[in-house]
């Protein structure tokens, strides 16, 4: 006997796991974080599952927030330093309507923060924890596009060929030509993909108070440096790493020693630098800092997201 | 207006709106519904199930309506849904010498046991745009001959030359083996066969379609030969634990291709024919076919041949094969990625300074505009 | 199966089961982030209410805790003899994680650990490989009483300059099984300790320095 296939659906029961991964899901995703931990820097396989965004899109630092998250965390999220990119507004959306929780754009206030491409500029405390969303987990990717090739690599310590390749850009360039996603030594053991933050973030990342955990969905994989861990950005003595310096202060608010984001004002070489991690932006403007352009017209375009917030 | 900086919640909710609208087109025209879709777009509606890994026709249905036909999309709508549903074990492996045969076709033999059977195929239509469909109401169709499925004594093309001793014995995992199962492990390399076939079944068909037809054009020639595919319902069981025996579940409709290829043999065993092996869910034949000639070119390792072609390259193969996985890391690059361009900006900025620097010194005549890199004569 | 829909008293009528979290998905998230915040900040004491009682002995609160939020019927888990031997305490683990149990340390992805001065040599469990450093075990050591024992001082990620730690009871070789375990890093196992309401943790990642005797 052959039963019919049905066509027939059943109502969306609209009720989700709380942040939506099941347990036994979380339980997976758990175990890893504590092995990534365990084992800082190394890239930790995990059965990554699906999620309702798409890969590519943070479902990795998804994944992560979701296992680790309780209800009484507050959640910021931030994309390229904002909290009012598309993105960071897309998964902050996520989590406010499968986990219910406390959202925020304030750094302080946050319990976890999730980022793609920035870390904040305020230093994060030991109560904190900040999810990376990671594309491609594996440093030695672009030299050995072969998983089981970079494994052996990882399994020896046999990072000679990364120096190789920094040491070549020096050669034809005269410097290092990575600006993101600049690889990092972790405890004097894995060489480690700090995901795609401009290396301007990366001495952020040494010895750092908070706990850092990196979700890869699509190739998943988790890894993690626990607090007050020597990373070091690799370089020569000869040629020491260094970060970027911008020469103008923040057009809002006057920082310096941030990242800022360069805006075209016109077609006419029109510029501004205004602060990436606009909550830190916002923070200093609250507290009187003005920047040079803190009153030209376009600041108000810029700064304007208390103009669409309050609708 | 793409809003990156400012006013993100805002865009996204207007772009959730139109996206509605555009979805339903002009309300002049009636809606779609799921059941047209599944009926007469049941191609489609494979395809999604196939590469949603998913059976089930009326969410497949669903997903494409909502996705706007956009295959992948659909699939992808799947992927999230299926990952939701709670797990309750593993079926029994499908038995499709028992197919409830639709459509049975071998190239190997003029005439077997069982008879070849067309049954719904495009193969030898002539592609000229039928007029008439784009009526109304498309008229009554002929009457077809005999449309009840045949279940007697078709067996496998594959088993006729196994009892010939022609072909090689089915490699079947020894029954103390786990079956992998990539949805709950991460893949890793070398992957056996059992996860290769996972993959190449979930796989985007477009993708396995260029690689089959690249080992047909000399990357790695494996020789097929279809011996044979047929579609039709299988039965779906499942052993209840605490019964004590199988359930059936229902039965779904499979398309299996089993390809014959040229040979292996040695010293110690005769000259015999290969496998190559496709299975997919519902009437997906182009894709069981290029799953299972792909299948046979990732085998080269254990059959004795050289590694040539990408279609060989397991870790290559099985790494870019999934489509929900490539659509979603190719279409990221839309959203911002100003913060790591800016760091780029600025180093193209140094790096043009020193060059023009370095050739001033050089040339003390060459006339360059530092602030803007321009040279004087452009 | 999925052993979580299944009602205890339904499934287990003979011999009386002892319920699990209250409230499984919070109750286990908690327990987490405290087994999480041990790892990540070796040697410091994270306290909290593991939210379960009337446990057959020899099974803690706190060490059914860390099981029911780590395993499930994807981890092997070893049992020290004293737990294997208590039916009650092996159907509770196996009801409520489904967890497959193991008679060899060496098969385990976790091992429970009631009688830890018994405990046998870290070298026997899982280790990784060289290629996955991350296939090797967990250990959960129930029973300790911190700030007793030997007084050790840690350093390694996850602690601000130097750590103290102390714990008891452990089993003799003990400690110098802790160093051997990092000095094999990023092969070894990981150890949790749980007592009464708090719980400490070392990964392998950690060194340890013991005082002069």
């Amino acid at each position: 006997m052959t039963l019919p296939v049905s066509k027939s659906i059943a109502p969306d029961e609209g009720s989700y796991n709380f942040a939506y991964l099941d347990e036994q899901t979380k339980r997976m995703i758990r175990r890893a974080i504590l092995k990534g931990i365990a084992i800082p820097g190394y890239q930790v396989p995990f059965a990554s599952r699906e999620m309702p965004m798409p890969y590519g899109w943070g479902t990795g630092g998804v994944q992560v927030t979701a296992a680790i998250l309780g209800a009484d965390d507050t959640l910021k999220v931030i994309d390229q330093g904002s909290d009012d990119t598309t993105n960071a507004v897309a998964i902050r959306g996520f989590f406010e309507k499968t986990a219910g929780v406390a959202t925020t754009t304030s750094t302080e206030d946050a319990s976890i923060i999730q980022t793609r491409h920035r870390i904040p500029e305020m230093a994060l405390n030991s109560n904190q924890i900040l999810v990376f969303q990671v594309p491609i987990p594996e440093p030695l990717r672009f030299l050995e596009p072969r998983e089981t090739e970079t494994r052996k690599m990882h399994a020896l310590e046999e990072y000679g060929l990364m120096h190789v390749k920094l040491y070549e850009d020096i050669a034809k360039n005269g410097h290092i030509a990575t600006t993101y996603a600049y690889p990092v030594e972790v405890n004097g053991r894995y060489v480690m993909d700090p995901s795609p933050t401009p290396k301007f973030d990366n001495p952020k990342i040494d010895n750092m108070e908070a706990l850092q955990l990196y979700g890869a969905g699509r190739e998943k994989r988790i890894y993690a440096i626990p607090p007050y861990t020597k990373v070091k950005s690799l370089d020569f003595d000869d040629y020491p790493f260094e970060v970027q310096s911008f020469d103008k202060p923040c057009g809002l608010c006057n920082a310096e020693g941030v990242y800022l984001d360069e805006v075209i004002l016109d077609d006419k070489g029109g510029r501004m630098f205004v602060c990436s991690d606009s909550d830190h932006c916002e923070e200093r403007r609250a507290n009187g800092h003005l920047g040079p352009m803190a009153a030209d017209p376009a600041a108000t375009l810029l700064s304007g997201g208390t103009q669409e917030k309050g609708q | 207006m793409y809003v990156a900086v400012k006013g993100g919640e805002k865009a996204i909710r207007n772009a959730h709106k139109l996206l509605a609208k555009r979805r339903r087109g002009d309300t002049s025209v009636p809606s779609l519904t799921v059941d047209q879709i599944a009926e007469q777009l049941a191609l489609s509606v494979a395809r999604v199930m196939c590469e949603g890994s998913l059976y089930d026709e009326g969410l497949a249905a669903l997903a494409i309506k909502q996705a706007r036909g956009d295959l992948i999309e659909a699939a992808f709508l799947i992927r999230a849904y299926r990952t939701t549903l709670p797990r309750f074990g593993y079926s029994e492996t499908l038995d499709t010498a028992k197919m409830l045969i639709e459509r049975r076709i071998s190239a190997t033999y003029k005439d077997l046991p069982g008879g070849q059977l067309l049954g719904p195929t495009f193969d030898y239509s002539h592609r000229l745009l039928d007029f008439a469909m784009a009526a109304e109401n498309e008229g009554a169709l002929d009457a077809v001959e005999s449309e009840t499925p045949l279940n007697e004594g078709m067996p496998r093309v594959t088993d006729l030359l196994s009892d010939e001793g022609l072909m090689e014995a089915d490699p079947l995992p020894e029954a103390s083996d786990a079956v992998g199962d990539l949805t709950r492990e991460p893949l890793s390399f070398p992957a056996d066969r059992d996860l290769r076939l996972q993959n190449l079944a979930r796989g985007d068909e477009g993708f396995l379609l260029s690689l089959a037809y690249s080992s047909q054009r000399g990357y790695a020639r494996t020789h097929p030969f279809t011996g044979e595919i047929r579609y039709g319902e299988v039965e779906v069981e499942f052993f209840a634990e605490e019964l004590g025996f199988n359930v059936k579940l229902g039965a779904i409709k499979v398309t299996e291709c089993q390809m014959v290829n040229q040979f292996s043999g040695s010293a110690k065993s005769p000259p015999k024919f290969t496998r190559g092996y496709g299975l997919v869910f519902g009437q997906v034949e182009r894709k069981a076919m290029a799953m299972s000639m792909v299948d046979r070119a990732l085998r080269w390792e254990e059959l004795g041949e050289e590694q040539t072609a990408p279609v060989q390259d397991t870790e290559f193969v099985l790494s870019h094969s999934d489509n929900i996985q490539a659509t979603g890391f190719v279409e990221h690059l839309k959203l911002p990625h100003y913060v790591d361009f800016q760091a780029e900006l600025d180093l193209v900025r140094r790096m043009r300074a020193e060059w023009f620097a370095a050739r001033d010194q050089q040339d003390p005549y060459a006339q360059t505009d530092l602030e803007t890199g321009k040279e004087a004569a452009e | 199966m999925n052993t979580e829909a299944i009602n205890p008293s339904a499934a287990n009528s003979a011999a009386r089961l002892a319920a699990g979290f209250a409230d499984p998905v919070h109750d286990a998230q908690n327990c987490f982030r405290k087994v999480m915040q041990a790892m990540a900040r070796p040697g410091t004491l994270q306290t909290f209410e593991p939210g379960l009682t009337d446990l057959p002995a020899p099974l803690t609160a706190m060490g059914a805790a860390v099981a029911l939020t780590l395993l499930d019927y994807d981890t092997p888990v070893w049992l020290d003899p004293a737990l294997a031997k208590s039916p009650d305490a092996v159907s509770f683990l196996r009801f409520h994680t489904g967890a497959p149990i193991v008679d060899v340390p060496v098969e385990a992805a976790f091992a429970l650990v009631s009688e830890p001065e018994r405990l046998t040599g870290l070298g026997n469990f899982p280790q990784g490989t060289p290629d996955y450093p991350d296939q090797s075990a967990t250990l959960v050591l129930m029973n300790q009483t911190f700030g007793k024992g030997a007084s050790l001082k840690l350093k390694g990620p996850g602690i601000k300059d130097v750590a103290r730690f102390s714990t008891s009871p452990v089993p003799t070789t003990f400690w110098d099984q802790v160093q051997a375990n990092n000095a094999q890093f990023p092969r070894g196992v990981d150890v949790i300790f749980t007592g009464e309401a708090q719980i400490a943790a070392l990964p392998r990642s950690t060194q340890l320095t013991r005082p002069e005797a």
